[in-house]
């Protein structure tokens, strides 16, 4: 690949950046999707074969519309966090955009098909305020987005005040927890996988893609290469924006609710299932394949525990946990693995 | 190799610290006064503004109020500005107030007659050992602060839950000593924002004076550049989380004290705030440069507004709103000033030459 | 170079569009002109009650409260597990830690899933608990919703700890007393969500209009959101903008306790009144100290020992949740089922420096 050469040490990585460390951490990483992929499988043929009501259809879809907007704001948050850069907004997008169709269905007469767009481009808009801040302003993407994070929300309270929205039309409300004819999945599964097909692609398959990453290790170097970080970076946070807007969407429709505390807290989830995923924070390095199966794993995970009645205050150390582990130990392993490699090549390095 | 061969312009300035130039570094002790000025003169506005719609905010007790208000807004930021000068952030400070802050009224009701400093120790105590967790993982697995502290605050606000299951501690379960401090004022001033005074003046002094706090800049500007002269990085950011979990748990304490009325979900969300407070006073979030008393007035301008909005009967909607804009308003003046300040010292640097 | 930057801004383009698309997928143009809603439906109290049932045994009851770790929810399942054991069920408290909707949707599901024959909860959203309740309503379960109520629709029975017009009756009756009938008050609420306190508050304003209470003028209300903090400040500033205040209604326990805590240590002890809806150990210290002179709840444990009573009854076949039905209630007597399945606990406890140390919760 072509920015092998630019692979730097993250900026407050403490090991120094010695050529075996890096390749045996991208061999580990190379297979640290392949151990979320696998811890996955474990869970759940273990939640199968010990919990009670785990596996059935009806808990598969209720396990999948739960895991949806999570999963849907991974998606551009992976490409975020791989260009080295963080979007603590999202929750706060999906609040507004909710409240925003809540008070449009509420008061201005326009159809649902309209304000549903309408809602996708107000994310949209939302997300190029937090990219120009980021690089318009050159200004750093988490005090940034921690400052949206309450504007949007305080404004999303002050859109709809202390009001809940809540008569939305049966037919859509029901549509979107709707199967898929004779399956247990339910069909806004498609839109998912569709957008995931999009974003791997884009990101695995493009020079754009490419580029991302090479950003992510160093902006230097990635503008050599000969792409403009900032637009590259301000298109990332708009896209955000947008599927938040959708996320918004769903999240209301979903619950026929529309208002102002909706998915307060999302954030931190997100970034959880992100970094679990193998996405590393500093950047440059990660892949969507870990992230979706980090977000199933999240998700496999909690439903299970809550089946087997495990209290949500264990629940919340176990999230915790994870998140932890999740860094440490690809880190401890890498750790290993770098000094066993080290020692076999001081001889030839020192000759 | 690493980030020093190449630093972007942009990255020039908002590092300006790190270089031991005497030239630099005076200015940017200029740019830190000018930073702490300018909340002064907003904090004064923003008074001045609310009491001329309504005289009594600056009556005794309504000053007794925004400074009681602030205390511990103000630790727990003086502690975060320790943190994050290190270009770490500490984002367990709100689960680790709430746990020792339900551990303070535990105490006092298992032993009913515990002396409040006890208290005061053990809570302190408590929240270094948090610290610790926190600094081990960070410092000697070499994992990023910012996704261990969010893990940690998951695990911490956990066993906070675990351990209360739903119970509640009220303020007849407490000595009166003990709450007294909590309200009590000396000439007028509360204790808690003596405490909180305290604080802030030993960490100022400490970041300013001594050449261990000097290290903790030269670690957040640069922390290979910091490893290469000498400095051990490991250790001090250990001990920074340390401090951090240590002033967690003094303003955990001083929450028993203030509030009386105790559940396991003391403090949540506060993280935010107190991050958004260090950001608000100047504080850099990518480390390096950052005064604890500018920290201490973002906190006290942030409280001011809380209160200043519920005087002038400003849509309470709006409240979070403001805040938000704010933190924007705030990195975005800093780097402004930045930017001024960059290009003048290149034009001096190109008239020298 | 511009390829690359070309490929991803079409990507993105794409990506929103794509987006668009999918948000407008059926064209027919939805307003909401031309929906009717089927609000108000009516409860499907359907077959005939069995007065004379047995309630049977070893039901699956579940509480589901608004959120773990809240005290108040704490005493009130306490109440409901007392009364489960009193009828030889099974008794379970399952709930998220943080209070939102969603949470509480994935855990009805789950309760849905383990087949249990009753499950109470009190909602932190009237709506959106809605689908799921509805969900586990068909594949058995029997709803009870209990402090907060849902849409009818969704439940079966809701036991409301007293009526809306008795909190508004009580709370305007007692800060009148304690101000002499005349002078300015003002109302600290909860969040400026909550459907209850709302109610309430609409309610109190009738109330104030009444001719014995014409001297008594609402200056406004404030939301301490619940929060400690936010509470004491948003007290803080009500004095402040309000000089010639004479009393403060919190009708939420968090907001009664911090503006009796504020009020504690200013200069207003005494002089403002505060009454509200508080427990009595959280309030006993002001009450014996001055700051207040008396407050009202209902007993929580008994309104979580009535729902477990109710759900148990719904599940024997007892009572369907049409209007008129009767159970037994153990030791708190007969019950009547009232309209839309509302089931009364009864009027408040006033609390005062006299009978204040009778009560522990």
């Amino acid at each position: 690949m072509a920015h092998d050469s630019l692979y730097a040490a993250p900026p407050t990585a403490e090991a120094e950046p010695g050529a075996g460390r890096i390749a045996s951490l991208r061999g580990l990483l190379g297979s640290w999707d392949a151990v979320i992929v696998v811890a996955l499988v474990v869970v759940v043929l273990l939640a199968g074969l010990t919990v009670e009501n785990f596996a059935t259809g009806r808990n598969a879809q209720f396990l999948l519309l739960d895991l949806m907007p999570l999963a849907l704001i991974a998606l551009p948050m992976t490409l975020i966090v791989i260009t080295g850069e963080i979007d603590l907004s999202v929750a706060s997008m999906v609040g507004l955009s909710s409240t925003l169709m809540g008070q449009l269905w509420l008061s201005s007469g326009l159809s649902l098909e309209l304000i549903c767009v309408l809602v996708v481009l107000l994310g949209a808009v939302l997300g190029a305020v937090n990219g120009l801040f980021v690089t318009g302003f050159g200004l750093p993407s988490l005090a940034v987005t921690i400052g949206t994070l309450a504007l949007y929300r305080g404004l999303s309270f002050v859109v709809l005040g202390d009001q809940a929205v809540a008569d939305f039309p049966a037919d859509w409300t029901a549509a979107v927890v709707r199967n898929i004819p004779g399956t247990s999945v339910p069909v806004v599964v498609v839109p998912l996988l569709l957008l995931a097909v999009v974003f791997a692609v884009v990101l695995h398959a493009t020079p754009a893609g490419r580029a991302l990453y090479a950003m992510g290790n160093n902006d230097q170097a990635a503008t050599f290469t000969g792409v403009s970080v900032a637009r590259t970076k301000f298109w990332l946070f708009v896209v955000s924006g947008a599927v938040c807007g959708l996320v918004g969407i769903f999240w209301t429709l979903r619950y026929a609710s529309a208002r102002g505390d909706n998915a307060t807290g999302l954030e931190l989830t997100v970034v959880t299932a992100v970094l679990l995923g193998g996405v590393s924070i500093f950047g440059g390095r990660g892949a969507l394949v870990g992230v979706l199966a980090g977000v199933l794993l999240l998700g496999v995970l909690r439903n299970a525990l809550q089946l087997a009645d495990v209290d949500a205050n264990a629940l919340t150390i176990v999230t915790g946990t994870l998140l932890v582990a999740s860094v440490v130990l690809p880190n401890a392993v890498a750790d290993v693995r770098a000094r066993l490699h080290r020692r076999r090549q001081r001889q030839p390095a020192a000759s | 190799m690493s980030r020093t061969g190449a630093v972007a312009p942009d990255q020039t300035a908002e590092h300006a610290p790190t270089d031991p130039g005497q030239q630099r570094r005076g200015l940017t002790e200029r740019l830190l006064a000018v930073r702490e000025l300018s909340l002064l003169i907003a904090l004064g506005l923003l008074v001045l503004v609310t009491t001329l719609r309504n005289d009594r905010f600056l009556s005794g007790q309504s000053v007794k109020d925004l400074l009681l208000g602030c205390a511990i807004l103000v630790i727990l930021a003086v502690g975060q500005t320790v943190v994050i000068v290190t270009r770490n952030v500490d984002l367990s400070v709100g689960s680790i107030l709430g746990l020792v802050a339900f551990a303070t009224g535990t105490l006092f009701v298992s032993a009913p007659g515990t002396p409040w400093p006890v208290a005061f120790v053990l809570g302190v105590a408590l929240g270094a050992l948090c610290g610790v967790v926190n600094g081990g993982l960070i410092a000697v697995a070499r994992v990023p602060a910012l996704v261990i502290t969010l893990g940690t605050l998951y695990v911490f606000r956990g066993v906070d839950y675990y351990w209360a299951s739903g119970r509640q501690i009220n303020a007849a379960d407490m000595p009166q000593s003990f709450l007294r401090l909590g309200n009590q004022t000396v000439f007028g001033v509360p204790v808690l924002f003596l405490v909180a005074l305290v604080v802030v003046a030993a960490v100022g002094f400490y970041l300013r004076s001594y050449r261990s706090g000097r290290e903790l800049y030269a670690i957040g500007s640069e922390p290979a550049a910091a490893r290469l002269s000498g400095i051990p990085v490991g250790r001090r950011v250990f001990a920074v989380f340390v401090a951090s979990g240590a002033l967690a748990g003094l303003a955990g304490v001083l929450y028993a004290a203030r509030f009386g009325t105790l559940d396991a979900a003391a403090g949540t969300g506060l993280e935010l705030q107190v991050v958004a407070a260090a950001v608000v006073g100047g504080v850099a979030i990518f480390g390096g440069s950052g005064s604890a008393y500018g920290a201490a007035l973002g906190a006290v301008l942030l409280t001011t507004i809380g209160s200043s909005l519920a005087v002038l009967r400003i849509d309470p909607f709006w409240q979070q709103a403001v805040v938000g804009a704010l933190i924007l308003a705030a990195i975005g003046l800093d780097r402004l000033v930045a930017l001024r300040v960059a290009a003048r010292l290149r034009g001096r640097s190109a008239h020298g030459a | 170079m511009s390829a690359y930057r070309r490929g991803l801004r079409v990507g993105a383009t794409g990506l929103t569009i794509a987006a668009l698309l999918l948000s407008a997928t059926a064209c027919g143009g939805t307003t909401r002109d031309d929906t009717d809603n089927d609000a108000g439906a009516g409860n499907q109290a359907s077959g005939a009650a069995n007065p004379n049932a047995a309630l049977r045994e070893g039901l699956k009851i579940a509480f589901l409260p608004k959120q773990l770790n809240n005290p108040y929810f704490t005493v009130s399942d306490n109440g409901g597990k007392d009364a489960v054991t009193e009828i030889k069920g099974e008794f379970k408290e399952v709930g998220p830690s943080e209070a939102s909707a969603s949470s509480q949707v994935s855990y009805i599901n789950t309760l849905s899933q383990q087949g249990m024959d009753v499950i109470v909860t009190s909602a932190n959203d009237p709506n959106a608990i809605c689908g799921a309740l509805n969900q586990a309503k068909a594949a058995g379960a029997k709803i009870v919703t209990f402090d907060s109520d849902t849409k009818p629709e969704c439940r079966q029975v809701f036991v409301n700890q007293v009526t809306a017009e008795g909190i508004a009756e009580n709370q305007v009756k007692l800060i009148s007393e304690q101000i002499g009938g005349a002078g300015e008050v003002a109302i600290l609420s909860a969040t400026a969500n909550a459907t209850n306190q709302n109610a309430w508050i609409a309610l109190m304003k009738t109330e104030l209009a009444k001719p014995e209470y014409s001297k008594i003028k609402l200056v406004t209300v404030a939301y301490g959101n619940d929060d400690d903090q936010k509470s004491f400040q948003e007290t803080q500033g009500l004095l402040q903008s309000y000089p010639n205040l004479k009393g403060i209604i919190s009708p939420t326990t968090v907001g009664v306790a911090a503006a009796a805590r504020y009020l504690s240590g200013s200069q207003y002890k005494g002089k403002v009144k505060l009454t509200g809806l508080g427990t009595p150990n959280q309030m006993r210290q002001y009450v014996k100290d001055g700051t207040v002179d008396a407050f009202a709840l209902w007993s929580p444990a008994d309104l979580g020992y009535l729902a477990a009573y109710a759900g148990a009854a719904l599940a024997s076949g007892q009572i369907t949740g049409a209007e008129g039905d009767k159970f037994k209630a153990g030791k708190l007597g007969e019950f009547t089922v009232a309209k839309d399945g509302v089931v009364i606990l009864g009027p408040p406890t006033v609390f005062d420096k006299n009978n204040i140390d009778q009560f522990q919760f």
